[in-house]
């Protein structure tokens, strides 16, 4: 192990870093400490120049309850999770099956293909924006969810595929020849033989595409306006122009709107981290 | 059952002779269909387009090579992103050591530590226009924190980071950085998991420690994870956006813009919709792109030849 295993050091370097490691957390989760107690200050606090002290008074239900009552809060909220939902549902849908059919069989222009999911994944976003909002427009969906579902289940497929490729490589062969001297069809070979072993997977990339999907804010500008169909990337900076200074109530908004893909890191932390090492490093 | 009449009769079906070699297609149709409508096309659209004088709706006029002419010849704004762009491209970089570090200092196993390493990592599961927005709370002249800790040591910027033009993208960089250290850091972690013990030892042994054991023992095992880490932090600052349009708006004075936001300005904004223009900004982006995806695909079919 390196670098050397804390317990086989000496007693005052144990010491040390047992003191120093919340010492450097809360160093490093500064920015987020200081938003979390923004959000449960008072507005006075603010009025009176009291930016980074002590809360005067404990406000918690009061912002949160003024995110969720008085604004366009819930209803972004809302939009985020129909794109997202069908987002993550589309785009693994699709790539377990690109996935398999690139990771299983051996044609001619295999690796062409796979190549350019890979490089239409690298891409900047930017290339795409003028003709796939012309794209969304002619097909009358600008401004709608599903219009972005699309979008996203398309660009998503890129990445997925490369991920669900990768795995399916890594499976055991001789399980899929048996099946095939079986006589079993291919189409069964996927739904019976493929498909649960690729459990993790697709559990990591769920995990990802949610991530990825609730905090995409290019495409939520440029495919859509106004509170029905923008998710809470962009809901939040509407959010704050109706709250302009409000630092607590701005606060405790962009804590609402980060929470739903934080909760989702700690309950499936395992697969989480599996995704996002592209499986390459194990 | 039909399948297996299918298979003993002689005279099968023509999908049942030809299953092997129409299954991938068949599986592979609608993910092809859907990427090739939304990215592949799209890429090629946008050249098109960016030959072209459009305002995104009405009729299209060829305008030829004047786009880029302008853009190279000497737009004010256009060189400000692009150097932006650079800085931006090396700043980030520096998420690789310093993931590399925060993993080294992390791969210990003392009570506690899993919980230690998810709340590190935590910030990149955050969405960036909240990073963005936290830290241009941390930024604010005179009340915000980052004012408050330089004015300990008597430093004071005019105007605050982000409303000075000297400070305003090292400012919105460094925010970044802070979410994609995170990213780096996990790579690494993972990686020290499957460093070999045995070699460790082994190399102890021969009296290898500190510095020239991480240079000549592990880095060496590292490779994958610095692969990965050095592709998507090359990505990640070349499409950097949100934290531009969350934090300054591509201000002061247009200072901290940079390709990706330029062009989404000339497209989109409220100046006009000058989708032409834009989309030529776009192809400059993609070429510069381009040059790192060639290598990152180059490597990856090296390692696919490798493997079979």
């Amino acid at each position: 192990m390196f670098p050397t295993p804390i317990a086989k050091t000496s007693r005052t370097w144990q010491l040390t870093y047992q003191a120093l490691l919340p010492v450097t957390l809360v160093i490093w989760l500064l920015p987020l400490i200081a938003v979390a107690i923004f959000s449960i200050k008072p507005d006075a606090d603010f009025a009176s120049g009291n930016f980074w002290g002590l809360p005067s008074s404990f406000e918690l239900f009061n912002n949160y309850g003024k995110v969720f009552f008085e604004s366009d809060m819930p209803r972004y909220l809302l939009n985020s999770v129909l794109i997202t939902v069908p987002t993550v549902i589309g785009a693994v849908a699709l790539s377990s099956m690109t996935g398999f059919a690139l990771g299983v069989y051996k044609f001619r222009g295999n690796l062409l293909i796979f190549f350019m999911f890979i490089a239409g994944n690298f891409v900047p976003f930017q290339i795409l924006m003028v003709p796939v909002r012309d794209l969304t427009v002619s097909m009358n969906l600008y401004d709608t969810k599903l219009g972005l579902v699309l979008f996203h289940i398309a660009f998503q497929t890129g990445f997925c595929t490369l991920f669900m490729r990768n795995f399916i490589r890594a499976l055991p062969f001789p399980l899929i020849e048996a099946a095939r001297v079986e006589g079993v069809a291919e189409w069964r070979i996927f739904v019976y033989v493929v498909l649960p072993l690729m459990k993790p997977a697709l559990a990591a990339l769920a995990v990802l595409i949610f991530t990825f999907i609730w905090n995409d804010y290019f495409w939520a500008i440029v495919l859509t306006q106004g509170p029905d169909s923008q998710p809470v990337t962009a809901g939040i900076t509407s959010f704050n122009s109706q709250f302009r200074a409000a630092y607590h109530l701005m606060s405790a908004g962009s804590i609402v709107a980060a929470l739903p893909p934080v909760a989702m890191f700690f309950l499936m932390q395992k697969h989480f981290i599996a995704g996002l090492t592209l499986g390459a490093v194990k | 059952m039909a399948d297996i009449a299918s298979t003993t009769t002689p005279s099968r079906s023509w999908y049942k002779r030809n299953e092997i070699a129409l299954t991938p297609w068949l599986f592979l149709l609608p993910g092809i269909l859907f990427f090739a409508l939304y990215v592949i096309i799209p890429i090629f659209q946008s050249f098109w387009i960016s030959f072209h004088e459009w305002d995104g709706l009405g009729e299209k006029t060829w305008v030829g090579t004047a786009h880029y002419e302008r853009l190279l010849g000497g737009d004010r704004k256009f060189q400000v992103s692009f150097w932006n762009n650079i800085k931006w491209l090396f700043l980030y970089l520096l998420a690789i050591p310093a993931g590399l570090f925060i993993a080294l200092l992390l791969n210990q196993t003392v009570r506690g530590i899993r919980l230690y390493k998810s709340l590190f990592f935590f910030p990149f599961v955050i969405s960036q226009v909240v990073v963005g927005l936290v830290f241009s709370w941390f930024y604010l002249p005179n009340d915000g924190l980052f004012d408050v800790m330089t004015g300990w040591f008597g430093i004071d910027i005019k105007g605050g980071v982000l409303g000075n033009p000297n400070t305003a993208t090292y400012g919105i960089i460094a925010a970044g950085l802070w979410p994609q250290t995170a990213y780096c850091m996990i790579l690494y972690l993972t990686g020290l998991n499957a460093v070999d013990p045995e070699q460790v030892e082994a190399a102890r042994l021969d009296g290898a420690k500190g510095h020239k054991m991480l240079w000549y023992v592990i880095l060496p095992q590292l490779k994958p994870a610095t692969f990965i880490a050095f592709v998507v932090t090359i990505i990640g600052a070349l499409r950097s956006f949100d934290f531009i349009a969350v934090m300054t708006n591509g201000g002061p004075f247009g200072s901290t813009r940079v390709l990706s936001f330029y062009m989404f300005e000339e497209s989109l904004s409220e100046f006009g919709f000058r989708m032409g223009y834009g989309a030529a900004i776009a192809v400059v982006l993609f070429f510069i792109m381009l040059f790192f995806i060639a290598y990152f695909l180059y490597s990856m079919y090296r390692d696919e030849k490798g493997a079979r």
